[in-house]
């Protein structure tokens, strides 16, 4: 059988085609796994995983512990707010303790970008990058995928927008690079001040018009306004803001075709989407969250696969 | 690379029959029994198995299903390559009914041991059973048998059963195949 070209998940720029179709693949087994009446299978009972979230989290770190859970891996949690770290220990050897303890996976979120590579390359264990900074969230792409792939059959040929604050998001990045390599056009669209510079580069389109972007695309991806990362005012004002870039249920039903709402979550209603499209059957951000676990249950999975005894 | 003839077409047909029948001795009607293919080769026995007792024996329904035990292995990490997973689709619930395990070939046993923890995720079956086309004798693991057996064979180590089904390969047949 293939097996992952890597041993860290640390953004999908290290993935290729191959890699991420046969994580799809075995995300298909999981699926069926977690709908069963016992959805847990005994695989990674002696793995051990340490997931040091370092940012704040909910449903990342809900679903990656599920997806441990589900294959049966010991878990162990660490938040930053309550550890050593506020106490100036570096990184390296909080982790280094940790793993001193037999831990074979480390899974991380981190806000500074590159933290995953950096830690890659002092310790011994695999990674999987959980989100670092602005710069990748490699899991949340893949299931965004997935998703698409489940609702359309395939992600090649598909247009997809990506809506919203791209310049301090991970989830635009990644799913820039997993869109590509599966052969999708991307598009983002944004106010200018929150599309980064050069972004064209990456070989993106780039859109101010909502309207516009919604016309053209399959899929819309709709990302939340990071004001938590936002040092000065990117925009006039919220309301300003959801009323050029919010995707709102008359917008929606004037471009003559039925495309596909989704959201990386946490969503604020009434902002970046309204509240009748958000519970309205085009969107499948819960769909989304139930494929996360199924995707990276084959992550760790294919991963652990290559830890030798 | 030699290899010898252990069953031809003729042979696996009146074998299967036979098998055939002494299901029927057992579960009648099969209407609480529940038919599992071990994937990946056990499902060709299974469909072919379901198909002759429906056309030749009348059975009405016969329900089938199809197990994969790949994360139910107990030699993951322990291999070169990871093992690659196969679809699962059982459609029936398996509370209390008569489960039959069915596979080509019986050696270690420890696919069934993988089988015997997979299938409980489904429920709790009253009995479970096991049918082999072939039982390679003396190289259990695990203490294993089988309740019904095609053809039971000696093998060495250095030698491999291959069992061919003309869904998949050409014919049906089993070889000996040195290693």
């Amino acid at each position: 059988m293939n097996e992952l070209s890597v041993n860290h998940l640390l953004g999908i720029k290290y993935l290729n085609k191959k890699d991420i179709q046969l994580i799809f693949e075995t995300a298909d087994h999981f699926k069926e796994v977690i709908n069963r009446p016992i959805k847990k299978v005994p695989s990674l009972r002696d793995i051990t995983i340490a997931n040091l979230f370092f940012e704040n989290s909910t449903r990342t770190k809900l679903s990656f512990e599920l997806a441990e859970k589900r294959l049966s891996a010991d878990v162990i949690n660490f938040s930053s707010a309550q550890s050593s770290v506020k106490k100036g220990e570096t990184l390296v050897d909080t982790v280094n303790n940790i793993l001193s303890m037999k831990v074979d996976m480390v899974v991380m979120r981190h806000p500074n970008p590159g933290a995953g590579v950096f830690l890659s390359k002092h310790i011994n264990a695999s990674i999987i990058n959980a989100g670092d900074g602005a710069h990748e969230h490699p899991t949340q792409a893949l299931l965004d995928s997935y998703s698409i792939r489940e609702k359309l059959g395939e992600v090649k040929g598909k247009k997809v927008v990506i809506v919203g604050d791209i310049l301090h998001s991970r989830v635009a990045l990644s799913n820039i690079f997993a869109l590509q390599l599966q052969g999708a056009e991307v598009m983002v669209c944004g106010p200018k001040t929150l599309i980064p510079k050069y972004i064209d580069k990456l070989g993106v389109k780039v859109e101010t018009d909502l309207k516009k972007a919604l016309n053209w695309c399959d899929v819309a991806n709709m990302l939340r306004v990071q004001n938590e990362r936002m040092d000065i005012s990117y925009f006039p004002s919220t309301r300003e803001y959801s009323q050029q870039f919010g995707v709102t249920k008359s917008l929606l039903d004037n471009i003559g075709k039925e495309i596909i709402i989704m959201h990386p979550g946490p969503i604020n209603r009434g902002v970046e989407i309204t509240s009748d499209v958000a519970d309205s059957k085009q969107a499948i951000i819960l769909d989304q969250v139930q494929n996360g676990v199924a995707v990276r249950m084959a992550v760790i999975y294919l991963l652990a696969s290559k830890i030798k005894q | 690379m030699s290899q010898k003839v252990l069953l031809n077409a003729k042979e696996v047909n009146i074998i299967l029959h036979r098998l055939a029948c002494q299901l029927i001795e057992k579960h009648d009607d099969f209407s609480n029994t529940v038919l599992i293919g071990l994937q990946p080769k056990g499902i060709f026995l299974a469909n072919r198995l379901a198909k002759i007792l429906k056309e030749d024996y009348k059975i009405k329904e016969i329900k089938l299903g199809q197990l994969d035990i790949t994360f139910y292995r107990d030699d993951f990490r322990r291999r070169e390559k990871p093992l690659e997973a196969n679809t699962t689709e059982i459609n029936v619930l398996v509370e209390d009914k008569n489960i039959v395990f069915i596979d080509d070939v019986l050696y270690t046993g420890r696919s069934i041991r993988a089988a015997l923890t997979a299938i409980q995720s489904f429920g709790r079956p009253n009995e479970i059973e096991l049918l082999a086309l072939i039982d390679r004798r003396f190289s259990r693991h695990l203490p294993i048998q089988p309740d019904y057996r095609g053809r039971q064979v000696d093998v060495i180590n250095n030698e491999k059963v291959k069992v061919n089904w003309s869904e998949q390969d050409k014919e049906d047949s089993v070889y000996l195949i040195e290693k």
